[in-house]
């Protein structure tokens, strides 16, 4: 696979390590009434769809940066490639 | 029909004109006792087990496509019992021994052949865990023997001891591995099924479920609705897409494994070898070919087919610890779709849905856990309760910290 990274282009995916399912991105609140329940599910359970899946990919061998990446899981074509600390704030994370 | 030398020899006089089908071909009935999702082999073995141990009526294995077309005929066909963890290695042994009666129970050649195995020493500390690993197996009743370098140089004369960065320092042996015929484990069991009465229905995918008021009373399929007292799913590879239409959400992410076969050699590797520091083992098939994989590609995955990287990490960590292998040819790679779970270890358990049932989390390791899912599967069907080698594969274990991570590497499904 390669992936196009939105600062350096074009690179080959082993350059990169795999971390998992973007929605990690939101971290609960620890102060929540239930939040023994939500770190649960943040933790364990996943949503593994067969198609478009938004994943966090770390550039180990470069930038360090981490992105989010549209794939579809079922061909591995790439459709987006997006610099994760700009999808954490437009999705409302401040730190 | 029974399989016997004589059979061979009166059927080769008469010009093979009595051999029948293995299993009939039925359509769906429109309700069952228990309706098995997944004619792989954990599924076939459940079904069998179920009519035969445990006196089941009325049952049927619905597939997608053709029974043993997924991860049970796509596999690198190990068997072993070498486990660390008190969750595991009692299941893992009772596999095992389940294992060497097969063939006599289901009269049926499986091949099963304990050809050993052993996996690959290299350092002090991995000396240490390897010893601590092989007396929690004899704790368990299974077999361990730790072998020095001079005795593995004598069983594999062609292995580099030298390697600069991983010089084999000894070896941890269970002799009872070994590999079995993957094809003839899923012909087998749905032959044994088959004759115990089970229905097989094959091409009849698994569209939704029939829940009403939280009990599940059956599913819905391509070829019509079928009502059953119980359901259970058996589709590891394809956990969350079967479960998703029950409205769960599971602790496994799909991975893509690749394995590879060489052209056909002269006999010369006995054994199974894994070079766990490579990420690299092999075995040789009795047609001849190197069997040979390494590690997940790291990424959900549902397309079974892998990338270059991890073909070459494979193909060297080969060529390190047995160079000869580079004189051979590839001749075939595949790739298939693994349930990898939160902490590498499997699941077999009710759900929160009443009469619905889930066995799936395998990793790659699901094929020499065959036998003994699909005896714990049924026993957990037959008596809503787990068998007592499995009392560990629940669902609630990741929320009570009670994880069963052999590798230690916590909640990451590719480091498994």
């Amino acid at each position: 696979m390669i992936i196009n990274h939105p600062l350096l282009g074009p690179r080959d995916s082993a350059e990169f390590t795999y971390l998992g399912d973007a929605s990690m991105i939101h971290r609960p609140n620890w102060e929540a009434d239930d939040a023994v329940a939500q770190f649960a599910e943040y933790g364990y359970q996943r949503a593994n769809p067969a198609g478009l899946h938004r994943e966090l990919w770390f550039h180990e061998g470069g930038d360090r940066s981490w992105l989010v990446i549209t794939r579809d899981t079922t061909t591995h074509e790439i459709t987006s490639v997006e610099m994760a600390r700009d999808v954490a704030r437009a999705e409302g994370r401040t730190k | 029909m029974r399989y016997s030398a004589f059979k061979v020899i009166k059927e080769a006089l008469t010009g093979h004109r009595g051999w029948g089908p293995a299993w009939r071909d039925v359509d769906p009935q429109p309700e069952y006792d228990t309706i098995i999702i997944g004619g792989g082999g954990h599924g076939l073995a459940t079904a069998y087990y179920l009519a035969k141990v445990y006196g089941g009526k009325r049952i049927a294995v619905i597939e997608k496509g053709w029974i043993g077309g997924g991860n049970v005929g796509r596999n690198t066909t190990i068997i072993r019992s070498n486990y660390l963890l008190d969750g595991n290695e009692p299941f893992y042994e009772f596999s095992l021994k389940l294992w060497e009666g097969l063939e006599q129970d289901l009269n049926y050649n499986a091949m099963v052949s304990q050809r050993g195995i052993l996996n690959l020493i290299h350092t002090d500390a991995q000396r240490d865990a390897f010893i601590r690993r092989g007396n929690a197996m004899m704790l368990n009743g299974a077999d361990a023997d730790l072998l020095t370098t001079a005795q593995i140089k004598k069983r594999y004369p062609f292995l580099n001891t030298e390697n600069a960065r991983f010089p084999i320092k000894g070896g941890l042996a269970q002799h009872r591995g070994g590999t079995v015929r993957h094809d003839a484990v899923a012909w087998g069991y749905a032959r044994g099924a088959d004759q115990l009465g089970v229905d097989i229905i094959q091409n009849c995918e698994v569209t939704g479920f029939v829940i009403e008021n939280g009990v599940c009373k059956g599913v819905q399929t391509s070829r019509g609705t079928i009502k059953a007292k119980k359901v259970a799913s058996c589709v590891a590879g394809s956990s969350s897409r079967v479960m998703e239409k029950a409205g769960m959400r599971l602790p496994i992410e799909s991975h893509v494994l690749q394995a590879f076969v060489s052209e056909g050699l002269k006999p010369l590797l006995p054994g199974v070898i894994t070079f766990g520091a490579g990420h690299f083992y092999c075995s040789q098939s009795d047609k001849g070919g190197l069997v040979f994989g390494g590690d997940i590609d790291g990424y959900n995955s549902y397309a079974q087919r892998g990338n270059l990287p991890v073909v070459e990490d494979v193909c060297e960590g080969g060529m390190a610890i047995f160079p000869m292998l580079g004189r051979a040819r590839l001749l075939r790679m595949w790739g298939g779709i693994m349930d990898m779970s939160m902490d590498g270890s499997p699941i077999i358990d009710k759900t929160h849905i009443d009469g619905l049932y889930f066995n799936g989390g395998w990793c790659y390791g699901g094929f020499k856990a065959t036998p003994a899912s699909g005896y714990v599967y049924a026993h957990l069907l037959a008596n809503d309760a787990p068998h007592p080698t499995a009392t560990a594969y629940r669902f609630d274990r990741f929320a009570k910290g009670l994880m069963i991570d052999e590798k230690g590497m916590g909640n990451q499904p590719n480091l498994h």
